[in-house]
């Protein structure tokens, strides 16, 4: 752990004493993180390989339960189960990564910034986190693909929009404790101005809760790319998307029920995964538990 | 030109249940290198007039009067140009040495901070500078200890770090707001001993605010005894400790534990509480609980009585505290 750069703000979460030790005692934290790394996995090799081609239809083997050949069977078109679920993490992860990250970044800056300035300032941001929050991201997604159209760009667009208004408001909160600190009185005492004492001390100190976050929103992002894929608005055919494989298994419920049970099950493995890292994190990170040892 | 001329400062608060007068009419001068010692309980309004003297004030707090610095006015003063003078020309140390240094960043980098801001250092350049800053406030094995976080150090020592952050700049008058409130005692007396060699070997101004009267006594040349946000007793250390002419002076005398003093000897107590600074009396703030009140007291603040030596007491009972202060 101390071969992480001390120049990286969210490096400093890490040195909570003891974070590696107590991370691999840590049961959800090591679970999670087992299901999230073969989330990762399923993706980058489906990068290099997949069982058979995802794009390839074959009707003559189309509805064929798990076979040694194809061991997750083939759906309505004769594609390889097994391939398409590989695939489709990919377009998971990317969902995961873009939507987390326009959430994190506008969401950071705004609520820093509403820390920072207080007054009409952390008013009007905060208002209007409340006001996008009360749209529900599906809708605003269904607002967006009706006005850009449906695809995957739009659909990450939207869950990122989504995103900031959370990003925005735990970031205030917890952005407004640290600047009641001793510390950064301090620092105000020593000439600094806000931007400094925001780039220096505010964010470093709560970069444990926005990594938290983080990884709860990544799982929130993954069901929301399912759910945009499954009406139409996200993932377009051909590209793979558990959300598209679902919507398609729909329509073969009683024929082959499998086809609904395996996208399901990597969703819900990716989530569950996701979510346990996520609590696994907020316990190792949080210094009080670590000092209370 | 005095260094410090603080004239007729109001400071009033928004709190949840309305406006607080927490700073009421206070004036003092300090001229440079001279040390002035602010004593007064909890909630009188010591720390809130450092702050304001910093510009460190919630925006929402209204400042009135004057504040003139090296012939600079603070009150009023836009916030950048308020930055330039923190740091660079008044410093400041806290309280609490535990929470006044940033758990994730290094020694170096903090006390390096205001160098490299106001000064404009290479990071190298400042690095020798901290080292040096270090070493004078007594951090053993300074060099060896540059890169170490605040965590690896002890109260005392981290008060000394913030001592030697507060100084980095040279600056011209030092703020104390109860520096060794949170130590304890054989580590208090050092830091004192460390803050008064410091003003003296530099030719600062002070200003030490502290609860404990024997720090004032032994620490600065002038004080101000503050209640409900107002001064009611000022004036050199050894007159006011001499003569102790405010009741409420008195009182925290009084109050004091006495070396010597027979097992289970109960400490004087001074009946009532703080006023309530949203709800402040018309009169002088201490009449509700002072035993010489007339009704007098009640209708309008006292103004300042002098004394010799340049001492002043804002009691208009003076005549009978001082007689019954003799036959004691």
């Amino acid at each position: 752990m101390s071969a992480v750069p001390s120049t990286v703000p969210s490096a400093a979460a890490f040195k909570v004493p003891g974070f590696w030790r107590r991370a691999l005692h840590h049961r959800s934290f090591v679970i999670g993180g087992v299901l999230t790394l073969l989330l990762i996995l399923a993706a980058a090799i489906s990068l290099v390989w997949t069982p058979w081609s995802p794009y390839e239809m074959n009707m003559a083997h189309k509805l064929k339960p798990p076979t040694a050949a194809h061991w997750l069977g083939t759906d309505t078109f004769g594609r390889d189960v097994a391939s398409l679920l590989l695939v489709g993490a990919r377009a998971s992860i990317l969902v995961g990564v873009i939507a987390v990250g326009i959430g994190l970044v506008a969401g950071t800056a705004l609520g820093l910034l509403a820390a920072a300035r207080r007054g009409w300032v952390e008013e009007a941001i905060m208002r209007f986190a409340d006001f996008s929050m009360a749209f529900p991201a599906i809708l605003s997604a269904i607002m967006m693909t009706a006005v850009f159209g449906a695809g995957i760009v739009n659909a990450i667009i939207a869950i990122g929009i989504y995103n900031i208004p959370t990003f925005a408001r735990i970031t205030r909160a917890s952005a407004n404790a640290i600047w009641s600190r001793e510390y950064v009185a301090a620092a105000r005492a020593c000439g600094k101005g806000g931007f400094a004492i925001t780039m220096q001390h505010v964010l470093p100190n709560i970069s444990a809760v926005l990594i938290v976050q983080s990884t709860i929103r990544f799982a929130i992002a993954i069901l929301a790319e399912a759910a945009l894929s499954y009406l139409g608005l996200g993932t377009q055919p051909p590209q793979p998307s558990w959300g598209r494989m679902l919507s398609e298994a729909q329509t073969m419920m009683f024929q082959a029920p499998l086809l609904a049970v395996f996208p399901g099950m990597a969703i819900a493995l990716a989530v569950l995964g996701l979510n346990l890292l996520g609590d696994g994190l907020r316990d190792l990170l949080d210094p009080r538990l670590a000092r209370a040892r | 030109m005095p260094l410090l001329e603080v004239d007729d400062l109001h400071v009033q608060l928004q709190t949840q249940r309305g406006p607080a007068e927490a700073v009421r009419g206070i004036g003092f001068t300090l001229e440079r290198g001279e040390t002035l010692g602010i004593v007064g309980e909890s909630g009188c309004g010591k720390s809130i007039t450092v702050q304001s003297l910093m510009g460190l004030l919630p925006s929402t707090a209204q400042v009135k009067g004057s504040i003139r610095f090296d012939g600079t006015e603070l009150v009023g003063l836009s916030e950048r140009a308020m930055c330039e003078i923190r740091g660079n020309r008044i410093g400041m140390i806290f309280q609490e040495p535990m929470t006044a240094l940033n758990p994730v960043h290094t020694i170096a980098r903090q006390v390096g901070e205001p160098l490299r801001l106001h000064r404009g250092m290479a990071r190298a350049d400042a690095r020798k500078e901290v080292l040096a800053l270090l070493e004078r406030v007594g951090i053993p094995d300074a060099a060896s200890r540059l890169d170490a976080y605040p965590h690896q150090f002890s109260g005392g020592q981290r008060q000394r770090i913030g001592i030697a952050m507060a100084l980095a700049c040279g600056p011209d008058l030092l703020i104390a707001d109860e520096p060794t409130t949170a130590l304890d005692v054989t580590i208090q007396k050092q830091i004192l001993e460390l803050i008064q060699g410091l003003v003296e070997e530099r030719g600062m101004a002070l200003i030490l605010i502290s609860h404990d009267l024997g720090v004032i006594a032994q620490n600065v040349s002038k004080m101000l005894v503050m209640y409900g946000g107002s001064v009611v007793e000022s004036g050199p250390t050894a007159a006011v400790f001499a003569e102790r002419a405010h009741p409420y002076t008195q009182g925290l005398f009084a109050a004091r534990p006495a070396l010597g003093a027979p097992r289970g000897q109960k400490l004087a107590t001074i009946r009532g509480s703080v006023p309530d600074l949203i709800d402040l009396p018309s009169g002088c703030p201490f009449a509700g609980r002072c035993r010489f009140t007339i009704d007098d007291c009640h209708a309008t603040r006292p103004p300042p009585t002098p004394m010799p030596h340049g001492h002043a007491v804002r009691c208009i009972r003076l005549g009978e505290v001082i007689a019954e202060g003799v036959l004691e």
